[in-house]
């Protein structure tokens, strides 16, 4: 019987601080073991557990890409405990992985259809993970749109990979912020439902909508693709709640009889709406 | 089925013996009430009570249990690096377990043995564990078990079933296991070809003396977001201090917490009972709380029981009926009528 809760052993390779207030810092892992990599075998929306000894584990979706191999990217919000000690830790340091956990995207769902990655804030993460998947087989879908806002220029995550991202003609970008006063931004300006709104393709049977961001974000952009003619079940939305163990067993997450990190973190609208809404 | 009979020098005996290749533990007394502990040597388990005030889990599911050692000694080549717990995890032996207890660990078992994960802790304990059960003659005055797919001489998740017979036991063998410590034990004389009949009377006598029943039928049909939107909810939470007592004696709640306490440069992640009945068990980081309000918490431990686990597993309801929580709560929460509330077919004006 494996043990479900040891963690691999890993290294810190890189830290990135992603955004002007310099709470958010992207970190990039590679296994000490070799071997763990393969068995660390996971898809875009899935999480892992980050696990420092001495301190405890925090559920965190994996921003790298099934795509990319040699090494894993989390990108951690300072919060509490566990992430304002991972917020001091350096280059070299040694800790833990546990994972991958929870569902996915439905990626064998959305193969040959329309996606748009409706995104606010930090909760980039996974979303960033689905595109860099999405762009590597950009034959298995059609039309991709991408949606992303913060408050400022200068709270946006990835910002060099979303220039290049701009640039090509494969992919729709529709970055925004809430508000500037940089006079070179060039991109949009506004809440995420508002350009939405404006620029999200109309719903059809073929089209997904991929939603994650804070909740104020998701309650007012749902009416939107609602008018947009979306099907709630074309609605895919990812899911955090409180956890510690990761593979349902512990009892922590519930929504009714569903698992926010065994079931989910993964749901279509249409499945949340026969949940309680304790999340 | 085979049944033995062990009289009261045999069992003496028999456990002397047993505890030579094994370690056992049974109810002993405990200040006021009787609580499973580890015998021992030439030590009896005192079955001169009705149950146990906290049940059994913690024999195979400890209320606080090392999972993981760890160095921060940057010295050491494996500093922050978990390493897996020395465990003991040699043959036990529960006597006396009541039917009702034993019934807890086959539904537990659901949630800690899935197809995707094993809970290699639980799991362990549970299979070097030999459970020799012993029916209840007098079911307390709050017990419910018949009407959970339970009952006081039910044999489901024993090894063994002890029957007090005046001065000597019955002993139906229900598995190799139990089949096993009684070979060690030294126990061979079988009863008579009338005691399968005698038992069986002496069952129905103890059910007849069940007086305590709910009624669950309706809960597998009834939609689970009709109950949770129901309006008894703010009646029945509203004398709950949120002191967890339910959840900590109950045999069927699992929940944990896992936390890491460090001592100087070494330490240990550790797993802890945990209740959904406190805020923190829920509490995002960000201060938002899914659960932050005491309605939310007290209708989430019915609806688990009552709703969510008869979805989930379709194998009854996530309680044996044995009435430790009605008889400890101190506000005189009462899972019973709660059942009745959730359980009823139509829309009803709200009474307690």
């Amino acid at each position: 019987m494996q043990n479900p809760y040891l963690p691999y052993p890993v290294r810190i390779s890189e830290i990135i601080t992603e955004t002007e207030d310099r709470n958010l810092k992207t970190f990039k892992y590679v296994f000490i073991d070799p071997e763990d990599e393969e068995k660390f075998d996971y898809q875009a929306g899935q999480f892992a557990e980050l696990s420092i000894a001495g301190k405890g584990e925090i559920p965190i979706g994996i921003a790298s890409s099934p795509v990319e191999k040699g090494f894993l990217k989390f990108t951690v919000n300072k919060v509490g405990l566990v992430s304002t000690h991972l917020h001091n830790m350096k280059v070299g340091d040694v800790m833990g992985i546990r994972g991958p956990l929870g569902n996915w995207y439905p990626w064998d769902i959305m193969e040959g259809k329309n996606v748009v990655i409706i995104g606010g804030g930090f909760a980039f993460t996974t979303l960033r993970s689905s595109i860099v998947y999405m762009l590597a087989n950009r034959d298995r879908f059609k039309e991709i749109h991408v949606i992303y806002g913060a408050r400022t220029p200068g709270m946006l995550l990835y910002v060099d990979e979303l220039k290049e991202w701009e640039k090509r003609d494969d992919i729709h970008m529709h970055i925004t912020v809430d508000a500037t006063d940089d006079p070179d931004w060039k991109y949009n300006k506004g809440f995420v439902p508002t350009i939405t709104d404006q620029k999200a393709p109309p719903g059809t049977d073929d089209t997904y909508a991929i939603i994650c961001g804070p909740p104020i974000m998701i309650k007012f952009t749902q009416p939107v693709l609602e008018k947009l003619d979306y099907a709630h079940d074309h609605i895919i939305m990812s899911l955090e709640n409180r956890m510690k163990c990761g593979i349902g067993i512990c009892g922590h997450c519930n929504i009714g009889r569903h698992f926010v990190c065994k079931d989910g973190p993964v749901f279509t609208l249409n499945q949340l709406n026969n949940m309680p809404k304790e999340y | 089925m085979k049944v033995l009979k062990i009289n009261k020098d045999d069992w003496a005996n028999g456990l002397k013996k047993l505890g030579e290749s094994c370690r056992l533990l049974g109810p002993l007394k405990d200040g006021e009430f009787h609580n499973f502990k580890e015998l021992g040597q030439g030590e009896l388990p005192d079955f001169n009570f009705r149950n146990t005030r906290l049940s059994p889990k913690s024999i195979v599911y400890p209320q606080s249990e090392k999972m993981f050692d760890y160095t921060l000694d940057q010295n050491d080549p494996n500093h922050n690096i978990l390493k897996e717990a020395e465990k003991d995890y040699s043959p036990q032996v529960v006597l006396g377990i009541r039917p009702c207890d034993a019934k807890a660990l086959s539904l537990v078992k659901l949630n800690f043995d899935t197809p995707e994960y094993q809970d290699t802790y639980w799991l362990k304990r549970f299979e070097s564990t030999t459970l020799v059960g012993l029916a209840c003659h007098n079911p307390c005055s709050n017990c419910f078990c018949t009407s959970t797919g339970t009952g006081p001489f039910h044999p489901e998740a024993l090894d063994m079933l002890l029957v007090e017979d005046n001065d000597q036991f019955l002993a139906q063998i229900l598995t190799e296991k139990g089949e096993a410590i009684a070979k060690t034990a030294g126990w061979s004389t079988e009863a008579g070809s009338d005691a399968p009949a005698q038992i069986t009377a002496m069952k129905e006598a103890a059910e007849g003396r069940m007086t305590s029943f709910i009624s669950a039928e309706n809960l597998k049909n009834k939609s689970a977001m009709e109950i949770y939107e129901d309006p008894y909810w703010e009646d029945v939470s509203f004398s709950c201090i949120n002191c967890g007592t339910c959840t900590y004696l109950c045999p069927t709640c699992w929940c944990f917490d896992v936390q890491d306490e460090t001592c100087g440069n070494c330490g240990i992640r550790m797993r802890n009972w945990d209740s959904c009945m406190y805020p923190l068990f829920s509490l995002h980081g960000s201060g938002h709380n899914p659960r932050g309000q005491k309605l939310q918490r007290v209708r989430q431990r019915f609806m688990h029981k009552l709703k969510y686990f008869l979805d989930k597993y379709d194998e009854g309801i996530q309680c044996v009926g044995c009435g430790r929580c009605v008889r400890y709560c101190p506000v005189n929460i009462d899972i019973r009528r709660v059942c009745e509330l959730m359980n009823r077919s139509e829309a009803c004006p709200v009474t307690i």
